[in-house]
């Protein structure tokens, strides 16, 4: 009877050590952290973000015919195969909790790089706790031009700045001006104030001067509101030739509704983020169209990069829905991270850090419609990054200036509110 | 005259209506049973989305749901009293204030599990458009709500004042140890006031799904302003908060437009403030 006892002790003890092995002789995965509004008013935003740093890793991880870095192999095969696997936290769209989260994901988490935060705001906090903790962020999702003159060492952003977004809807003017003869003269900037919102309209105050454009009305705005008439009213009365709004998602659904309702009609709509999402139009449906909206991606771009075309159809495969800008955005800093840990050999931050100083990407391994990505040696900004405008027609986003870019004609100006 | 000035007024009377009626449930359960619901915007946001599925799944306007949106909101809130506000009411004063705080977290993230975080919006409802009213523009569905928001108001007020139940109301919110010695159940009284109130925004919720869009975080903007509402009016009266949710409302577009929107809240406040320095107790408080 003993020995039977001790037997199965043996044999059991056996398969456990048999089942270590084997585990450990698994490639082992790679933390990484990404913090996203998972929950709150951005809730819808951070799953849509979520989903492009999931199919991110998906393509990272596994094995397949593409030009995205890492795609055709997989897992990292510098770091014998290993996996990328994301921890994700959330921020709640609120800065205090992006900080917390950071510190939580490096410290009890131990990821080796973070990514995220969609919001400025909470990217910025978020971003102090990692440079605190000496660990590297890879910012593709938030805008703010102040993100990289911090002069951070742990911090890279691949995605424009609302600096050169601004720009570029001034460009855009001009060029309009050029093509159809109009006079515009007058701009009004709306835009949510916090650390986004605020810095995009000290932006646009300073290409205003540069281009010659009057400001006829400059209205920052909490983005938590349930009636925004007074806004509205303000604008009626300023009477600019063109708005240029930059707004989150609810505030995008709800100036829409109220501008139509008030019949606010200037020449043409230029605006940002909340614009980009699929909620958007899913919410306003036809009184989004002839919206000018800035943004990094659009699946038009397919007629010359034939890559979004085929990253769309697996995002579709995948979720069901096509890819959004936004998703388009956070798809992007997972490579990033992927390909300097890959050339480093290392997950080590110092080592990862180094990498990324040293990281250039070709303009063909990205779905965004860059030359590349390669970061300024002091502020670790990407150095291709621009932006393009697309215009919502018929209920679909279209690429729309640079107009060497652009898939269809811009519609302006703007013909009125229907019924 | 600026036409701008008519137009903020109007849409500060057509916003102000609709914080009133959300007020009222909450300055109602405030009133008789002391305890501050947290989970009032969260029933706004229940009753927004039971008129959206109506709609979407029966086709159902949310003019017409009204009914069944009130029935429900009532019976929930009866439920909600009876399972879990009930329990802590004899526990310590942090039990109470945090027990329908919990609701509200609970109710909201049911919400993004259920219907997922997206936005909603009812396409066509049967009230839509504006009408022209010389310069200005008046909101359709907006004006209808206002019209319902005040023909509640009035129901609800009459209810306290002339029937026996509502006269219970009142006794226990004036003297809930008195009202004991008078007869009256006043933890029927509880449960019945809870449910009004659930009601109360549940009719607040069908009549915002006609013109606002609808996701589960929805009523927190709302429920604050509706704290808000409550203490300038005074807590546990009707007409204050009624009052009080217009003066917000007509506050906040006026005085935004006329100075500078981003101060609009701060003069709301400021307001509120004059109100508490001169009545501590607030407009109609007692």
């Amino acid at each position: 009877m003993k020995t039977k006892k001790s037997v199965v002790v043996f044999l059991s003890l056996v398969l456990v050590f048999c089942l270590a092995v084997t585990l450990n002789a698994q490639p082992k995965t790679i933390k990484i952290g990404a913090i996203y509004p998972l929950s709150g008013n951005l809730a819808s935003t951070g799953l849509d973000c979520k989903r492009g740093v999931e199919m991110a890793v998906e393509i990272i991880n596994g094995k397949y015919d593409l030009s995205l870095p890492m795609a055709k192999t997989e897992g990292l095969p510098n770091l014998g195969g290993a996996k990328i696997e994301v921890v994700f936290g959330d921020s709640k769209g609120d800065p205090k909790n992006g900080m917390a989260e950071a510190e939580r994901l490096v410290t009890q988490e131990k990821v080796v790089a973070v990514i995220g935060a969609y919001q400025s705001a909470v990217t910025k906090t978020a971003s102090q706790a990692t440079e605190r903790l000496k660990i590297p962020f890879v910012n593709s999702d938030s805008t703010s031009p102040t993100l990289t003159e911090r002069g951070f060492k742990y911090f890279f952003r691949p995605e424009c700045t609302d600096a050169i977004f601004a720009k570029n809807q001034f460009e855009f003017l001009e060029d309009m001006k050029k093509k159809t003869g109009a006079k515009l003269m007058s701009v009004a900037l709306l835009y949510e104030n916090t650390e986004w919102g605020a810095n995009v309209g000290k932006e646009d105050q300073k290409y205003a001067k540069e281009f010659k454009y009057n400001v006829v009305a400059d209205i920052p705005y909490s983005q938590n509101a349930t009636d925004v008439s007074s806004e509205v009213g303000k604008l009626i009365k300023a009477k600019p030739d063109v708005l240029l709004h930059a707004s989150y998602i609810t505030d995008a659904i709800l100036y829409t509704k109220t501008f139509k309702e008030l019949g606010f009609a200037p020449k043409g709509f230029l605006t940002m983020a909340g614009y980009l999402e699929p909620d958007y139009l899913k919410t306003v449906k036809g009184d989004g169209n002839f919206m000018v909206v800035r943004s990094t991606f659009a699946l038009d771009l397919a007629t010359r990069k034939p890559l979004v075309a085929q990253v769309n159809e697996l995002f579709k495969k995948k979720y069901n829905m096509d890819m959004s800008g936004n998703a388009a955005r956070s798809f992007t800093a997972p490579f990033v991270v992927a390909e300097a840990m890959n050339r480093a050999k290392s997950t080590e931050s110092e080592a990862v850090t180094k990498a990324l100083m040293a990281t250039d990407i070709p303009g063909d391994q990205i779905i965004n419609p860059w030359k590349g990505i390669k970061f300024d040696s002091k502020t670790h900004q990407n150095i291709y990054a621009t932006g393009i405008l697309v215009q919502i027609q018929n209920e679909q986003y279209h690429t729309v200036w640079p107009f060497n870019m652009a898939a269809k004609d811009v519609v302006w100006p703007f013909s009125g509110w229907k019924k | 005259m600026d036409e701008q000035l008519v137009q903020q007024l109007i849409n500060g009377l057509l916003i102000g209506f609709m914080y009133s009626l959300i007020a009222i449930g909450l300055t109602l359960i405030w009133g008789v049973m002391n305890i501050v619901n947290f989970a009032h915007g969260d029933f706004l946001m229940l009753g927004m989305f039971t008129s959206f599925w109506l709609y979407t799944l029966y086709g159902l306007d949310p003019l017409f749901s009204i009914p069944i949106v009130t029935i429900l909101l009532f019976v929930l809130g009866l439920l909600i009293y009876r399972f879990i506000v009930s329990k802590v009411m004899k526990g310590p004063m942090l039990a109470q204030l945090v027990v329908t705080f919990g609701v509200s977290i609970f109710l909201a993230n049911l919400a993004v599990f259920l219907w997922t975080p997206d936005f909603r919006l009812i396409e066509k409802p049967l009230l839509h458009g504006t009408w022209e009213l010389g310069g200005a523009k008046l909101s359709i569905p907006k004006f209808v709500a206002s019209i319902g928001s005040i023909i509640a108001s009035v129901f609800v007020f009459y209810f306290l004042k002339k029937t026996k139940m509502g006269k219970a109301i009142l006794a226990t919110e004036m003297d809930r140890e008195a009202a004991l010695l008078m007869g009256i159940n006043t933890d029927r009284i509880n449960s019945l006031s809870f449910a009004i109130g659930a009601a109360l925004v549940g009719i607040a919720g069908a009549f915002l799904s006609t013109y606002y869009y609808i996701y589960p975080q929805v009523g927190g903007i709302f429920g604050l302003i509706a704290f808000s509402t409550v203490a300038l009016g005074g807590f546990g009266s009707i007409e204050g908060a009624f009052i009080a949710g217009i003066i917000i409302g007509v506050a906040q577009t006026l005085g935004g437009y006329i100075f500078d929107p981003a101060y609009k809240f701060a003069i709301v406040f400021l307001i509120y403030l004059i109100v508490v320095w001169i009545r501590p107790q607030g407009l109609l408080g007692w």
